[in-house]
Formats: structure tokens, sequence, C-alpha cells
């Protein structure tokens, strides 16, 4: 018996006044490890800003937990991209990890004795414990990540959402942080957001392809033709489950980084 | 030389000067700091500006000017508070148009005003040598109100500050928290007014904490050290101000300027 954490019924959304979500159906069950692909504009961070209670769809229902978005947000931990951030901001680890705990401390009250072990916990979790006390400004987009990863968990989520957590850090330590989310997926539903659809799939235990529809949501290996629909171009899909991404001249231009 | 220094401190007038210095710097360190990191330098001088309304709301009402002035300062900060938070429109297009507008709306109520406006020039260039205790005393109950808004919001004026995205999902109250900052630098630029004229507002609010920002990383410390500065600015600009008979408020910002370009010069020197 599965229990649903995640359901969207026919959700329709704008950004911008242009609809870019479209009728969405979506289940996401408890422990599931959901990537998220689709071209830019297709809708990913949207569908996550609908699931935040950032933007309201204008149709259709989301329950989180069952609850409204408002109760239920508080159970998902966001990771947002590290580019949305400003890195030059005068904040060391342990405090951008203490935020994560905002959610549990009301108004005019301080943080506590217990909020000060959760955040050693999950810094511990993401290893970036020794590395508590220095400022933000000194560390790599790898450790940002971590941090940020952490911050989500400070807030003893059930949910985590990632918008393209590898897409600021270098090669060698994205194999590092799936590595991480798949530990963490032992106890936390995990959806991420991806350009990297080989090295995705070869991590996460189901596939979302979003353009401005959901075209597909189930377990990979994915199709060559699922994923041309979604991207609406021909995309060559080659060495599937090994996390390099091979492909041919595309008739289309594909945005990969922005 | 000290003897002229303890000469001086016989006057009132100085002593108020010094005192206006000290209360000043306490509101622009801390309110400085969050306005440099929060980057929004351009609001802080549309409220100064638009604060020129209330000035003259003061003189046709025939109230103590200050008092329209904190009025229109903080109506003008709610004004441009909401557009950054609510508008997907260019924000700072806004904040300029309602920048522009406040300033016109006191210069038309100073020429319905009949009579001789004598110290008008003070709110334009300030007037630290002629605060007057009244002043002095509004000073003081702005700053207690501004630390007791920091100290009890801190955590989320930090969150806010870092990450409003973050803190919506945490179901902190972003919009109001928001208006609360901008209406805290609101009641900082009338003070600073005083000082060094609503022209030079931004010079005071900023350099002291842009300068502590370059060697520290940590907003506490951000907010003591610029204190330190803004008292150390104001003093000493009044000192040579005093010396070679010119604007003290101009004074004070051409010290911080010259420190600014200094601590420049020595963060380039560490690298």
């Amino acid at each position: 018996m599965k229990n649903e954490v995640i359901k969207l019924t026919h959700v329709w959304a704008k950004y911008n006044k242009a609809p870019i979500l479209e009728d969405i159906n979506l289940t996401i069950n408890e422990g599931d490890l959901v990537g998220l692909i689709g071209p830019n504009g297709g809708g990913k961070t949207t569908l996550f800003k609908v699931l935040l209670g950032l933007i309201k769809p204008y149709r259709g229902t989301v329950k989180i937990l069952g609850n409204t978005v408002r109760e239920g947000r508080g159970y998902i931990g966001y990771v947002p991209q590290l580019v949305e951030l400003d890195r030059e901001f005068p904040v060391s680890v342990a405090e951008v990890v203490l935020m994560g705990r905002l959610g549990k401390r009301r108004l005019l009250q301080r943080y506590t004795r217990k909020d000060e072990i959760i955040v050693n916990r999950t810094l511990e979790q993401v290893g970036m414990l020794e590395l508590r006390d220095r400022s933000i400004s000194e560390l790599s987009g790898g450790q940002r990540q971590r941090v940020y990863i952490a911050r989500a968990l400070a807030s003893e989520p059930r949910i985590l959402l990632l918008d393209e957590p590898t897409a600021s850090v270098d090669p060698q330590r994205q194999k590092s942080i799936y590595e991480l989310l798949k530990e963490l997926n032992q106890f936390i539903t995990i959806i991420m957001i991806s350009h990297d659809i080989g090295a995705i799939s070869a991590y996460v235990k189901s596939i979302g392809c979003l353009n401005h529809r959901l075209f597909f949501h189930g377990n990979p290996p994915l199709s060559t033709e699922t994923i041309e629909q979604t991207y609406q171009c021909p995309v060559d899909l080659i060495a599937h489950g090994v996390p390099h991404r091979v492909f041919s001249n595309h008739d289309c231009p594909l945005h990969y980084h922005e | 030389m000290l003897e002229n220094i303890w000469e001086l401190l016989q006057f009132d007038f100085m002593r108020n000067a010094l005192f206006a210095g000290v209360l000043v710097s306490i509101a622009c360190g801390i309110i400085g700091t969050f306005v440099v990191i929060n980057r929004i330098v351009f609001i802080s001088g549309g409220i100064a500006h638009a604060a020129y309304g209330g000035i003259g709301l003061g003189y046709f009402l025939k109230i103590n000017p200050i008092i329209g002035a904190i009025f229109f300062a903080l109506l003008s900060a709610l004004g441009m508070g909401l557009v950054v938070r609510k508008t997907e429109q260019r924000a700072d297009s806004l904040i300029g148009v309602m920048w522009a507008v406040g300033m016109a709306i006191g210069i038309i109520l100073i020429d319905l005003t009949p009579g001789y406006k004598a110290d008008l020039m003070s709110y334009l260039f300030g007037s630290i040598l002629t605060v007057s205790q009244e002043n002095l005393l509004i000073m003081l109950i702005l700053d207690i109100i501004i630390i007791v808004i920091v100290s009890l919001f801190y955590k989320e004026f930090l969150a806010i500050s870092f990450d409003p995205t973050f803190a919506l999902t945490r179901n902190v109250q972003v919009d109001s928290l928001y208006l609360l900052l901008v209406g805290a630098i609101a009641l900082t630029v009338v003070m600073v007014m005083q000082v060094v004229g609503l022209i030079l507002v931004i010079a005071l609010l900023t350099i002291p904490a842009a300068i502590a920002g370059q060697f520290l990383k940590d907003i506490k410390y951000i907010m003591v050290a610029s204190i330190l500065l803004g008292m150390l600015f104001t003093t000493v600009g009044l000192g040579i101000s005093y010396y070679f008979n010119i604007t003290s408020g101009a004074t004070i910002i051409l010290v911080s300027g010259t420190a600014y370009l200094v601590s420049l010069g020595l963060k380039i020197l560490q690298k």
C-alpha cells in the first residue's frame, strides 16, 4: 500500500499571463525519487512554484499529504537553483541552515538549542559540518549546494524539491550530490529538476517529462520518442543509464545552459 | 589642540551636534547594513527625497517639519515596498516617479506657505550644528524604535534579506516584514536628513556598512563596525567643518567617501 504525498489533478497555471502548465495530473507516492526533465520554459520550475504555493493554479487542485498547499508546504524542503541566491551575502553556513528552522519557530521566538542540534545533524548528513562557521561566499558551487540541501533538511521535510541540484557544480562533484540524494531518499520523497537526462536516469526511480503538459511519468528507461515528444525536436539518447549524455546534431537548438 | 577641543565642548550646539552624530550613527549602522545587503540603496534615496513633501506639509500646516517628513517618508516607503514586492513592473521606474513626485509636492506646498522660510536649506543640506533639543529627543526615540524592531525580528529580517522565496515557503509573512523593514529605513532616513540633509542621506546610510561589509562576514559585526565608523565620520567631519568653516553635512560625507576609497585600496592590497 503506497501513500500518496503529492496529488495534482487537472492543474493549469500561468506565469506572466501565459499558460505554462496545462492540465497536469501527477501523483507522487511516498519514497519516490522522481526526475523532472523538459525544455526551458516548459514549466518545471513553475510546477515547483505551484507545489510551494508561490503561484496559484487557476484551475485544478493540488494536495500535499492530503492538505492544502499552504499547510502542506511545511512538509516540503525546497532547494532552489544556486544562481538565484546572492553569494556575496555575509552569512555563515550554520546561519543559512538555521533558516530551515524558520517554520518551526514563530515570530518573536528565538531559535533554540534543539534548532542548533538539528543544524549540526543536517550539516553532518551532507558532509559539511567542518565548514559550519565559514561564510558562504568562501564555498564552491558544490559545497553551497550541499548547504542548501542541509537548509531544506533542517525543516525536517517529508518531501524534498530540488531545482537543478547539479547545474553549477563541477562534473566530479555532481556524482556525489546524486549519491547523497539517493541516500536521503531512504527516508524522504524526492523530486528533482534536471537537464541531465542521462545522469538522472541512472539514479531516479521514475521520470516525468514536462513541456507545458506532462508527457510521461513512469519508470526509466525512457524511449527516444517520449523525449522527442517532450522537447519537440529530435533527440538522440545513447548510453542509457550511464551518467553521460550523448546527443547527435539537432535540427532545433536545445538550451541546456542558461 | 586638546584645549581647543575642550573649549568647543563648552558650546551647547557643539555638544548637541556630537550627540546627534552618535544617535544617527546607531540607526545608520543597523539599518544601513540591511540596505546594503538587500541592495536597496535606490529605495533609500527615493524615500529621502519623497520626505521633502512632508517638510513642505510641515511648513504649510505650521507643525514641526520633521513630523511631516516622518509621515511622508513612511508613506513613500510603504508605497515603494509594495511596488517591489507586489508588481511585476519594473520597480525602479515606479520608485523614481515617487522620488520626484514627493519632492515636487514639497516645493509646491512651500510655495503656498506665506512668510520667510529661514531654515529650509537645512533640510536639503543638513544642519547638525543647529539640531535642537526637541529634535535630539525625536532622534533618540527613533533610535529606540529601530533597535526594538530589529532585535525582535532579526531572524526574519535576515531570512527575507537572504532568500525571501524560501522564507515564504516556511510560511513567514514576507510582505509584512519587508514593509516593516522599509518603514525602519524611512525612520532612519528622517534622522539622517537632519544631520547631512536629504540629498546626502544615502551616503551616510550606506558608506559605513559598505566599508564594514568588505572586511567582515557576519551581519552583527558589520552592524557594530558600521556604528563605530559612523561615529568616527560624523565627529571627524564636524571637527574639520568647524576648523575650516565649511558646511558640516558635506564635510562628513567627504570624510566618509575618502574612508571608503581608502578601504577599497586596502581590500585590493589584501588580495
